[in-house]
């Protein structure tokens, strides 16, 4: 900010990020779907340097039972980072920032989910993340909706989210860490695949135009999201023949 | 032994959200319909037929009037006992559910906490209170046997088309088998007979999503049984 040249140099190398991505490209992404036995519905999820588990339990009876709502369930969604998950210790426990990306994380959630189909009962979603590479919270709501699509949920929709950001003037596609930490805005976003955007966020500055174009930037990437999200959950059912294999174990 | 009926090959998995059918009036189970087009509700397997139903592939136990399930007693009040039937909502059995007239001070001589239940689903409220009854016979407490578990979205499939599954497997592996909505399944006959219905069961709700089933379930018992005798 202080000297564009340098800036410049020190983001991009070759019209190519530092970590040799085109700006309009997103990171690596794995998903693994019921990675967990106990829960209800399950998911793993990489997005680049991060690391983010989600469980979801329900739909159970409410615990505490003030919090029950008589013609719905109610929504609880957990963020939390590992202590461990990023470079400097992070002071384990909920704090300022933790409340807020549960809060809006699970409002980016409930729109999709039919709630009224269970009185009276409470769906609960857990988001850990164990490695932090900027952009959590959008790794953490691509797991969770995995999750409840896992846990036979009714839902109206799958949700994806993915960040764009501004670093050197430049607009750029789920920006990571170096390019979160130094650089110029970030703008997360949730929406349903066919657009309707249930959560957006900015923290630092970006002109309308930019604006603009940050935002259709990061729709694109959650719709390229949504694709490796559904092709996730299909395949775990998706040999319907049953294999040779297990044929042969019958005999 | 073919069974074609039950075996049909249009079917899809399919996620919350998916675009199923431009026809409104093809909506069925599991789906919901937005500015005349059919869309799913639920993870699960897409049936085309003249109506488009998905059948979910997980979830919790949803009790509906009619549904007979396997219970646990957990509680006793005063004219009530409470039933744990493995769903997010509580059964409630009331006293004069019971087959015949007891004494709300003798509830816990005829059913007490931890007592197995053969039931069924009287009536289900808006607020999701759970009414049973033990008014059949072939509902009652379960004193032989035992109970299994297995996720209630493979209950359909255990059952088959018109019971075509559950019929032959009675038969085929003699015992008595009660099949809860819920996913408990009790389980009664000779020691052999019913570690035969046991890994059965588990081969058909491992493979309940899959095409050709009741040929293979019938292939694997007949190997079974050879095996034995």
């Amino acid at each position: 900010m202080i000297d564009m040249d340098e800036n410049d140099i020190s983001f991009f190398k070759d019209g190519l990020r530092l970590d040799g991505r085109r700006t309009d490209q997103l990171r690596p992404i794995k998903i693994e779907v019921g990675v967990l036995a106990r829960a209800d519905g399950s998911c793993y999820i990489e997005m680049g340097g991060n690391k983010v588990i989600a469980a979801v339990y329900g739909p159970r009876e409410v615990h505490p039972r003030h919090l029950q709502e008589v013609t719905r369930a109610i929504v609880r969604y957990r963020y939390n980072m590992a202590s461990f998950s990023v470079e400097e210790r992070k002071r384990p426990g909920p704090d300022r920032r933790s409340y807020e990306l549960s809060k809006v994380s699970r409002e980016a959630l409930e729109p999709v989910i039919l709630t009224s189909y269970f009185p009276r009962s409470v769906i609960d979603v857990f988001v850990e993340v164990l490695q932090a590479d900027a952009g959590t919270r959008t790794a953490g709501i691509n797991a969770a909706a995995v999750a409840l699509v896992d846990a036979g949920i009714p839902m109206k929709s799958m949700i994806s989210a993915c960040a764009a950001g501004k670093v050197a003037d430049t607009i750029v596609l789920d920006p990571m860490k170096e390019e979160d930490n130094f650089g110029q805005a970030d703008l997360p976003i949730a929406m349903t695949p066919n657009g309707d955007i249930t959560l957006l966020q900015m923290d630092g500055n970006l002109s309308p135009d930019e604006f603009h174009m940050a935002v259709e930037m990061a729709m694109k990437g959650a719709r390229d999201i949504y694709e490796i999200q559904r092709r996730a959950l299909v395949e775990k059912y998706s040999q319907l023949e049953a294999p040779t294999v297990e044929v042969k174990a019958c005999e | 032994m073919k069974n074609f009926g039950m075996d049909r090959m249009d079917r899809k998995v399919v996620v919350p959200g998916d675009l199923l059918s431009e026809d409104a009036k093809k909506s069925g189970d599991g789906t919901y319909v937005k500015d005349g087009r059919v869309y799913s509700l639920l993870y699960g397997l897409a049936n085309y037929r003249d109506k488009i139903n998905v059948i979910p592939l997980a979830g919790k136990y949803i009790p509906a009037p009619g549904d007979n399930v396997v219970g646990v007693v957990k509680d006793i009040t005063f004219s009530n006992w409470i039933v744990d039937i493995n769903s997010p909502y509580d059964g409630l059995l009331h006293i004069s559910e019971f087959p015949k007239r007891i004494d709300a001070q003798e509830m816990s001589k005829y059913l007490r906490i931890g007592s197995s239940i053969m039931t069924k689903v009287k009536d289900v409220d808006p607020t999701m209170k759970v009414e049973l009854t033990l008014n059949d016979r072939k509902l009652g407490k379960i004193t032989t046997g035992q109970v299994i578990e297995i996720s209630h979205t493979r209950v359909p499939r255990l059952i088959g088309k018109g019971g075509s599954m559950i019929g032959m497997l009675k038969k085929e592996v003699n015992c008595n088998i009660f099949v809860g909505q819920n996913g408990r399944i009790w389980i009664n006959g000779g020691a052999d007979d019913m570690d035969l219905a046991l890994r059965t069961i588990h081969l058909i709700e491992k493979e309940a999503h899959t095409n050709g089933l009741t040929d293979r379930i019938v292939a694997f018992l007949k190997k079974e049984k050879g095996a034995r005798s």
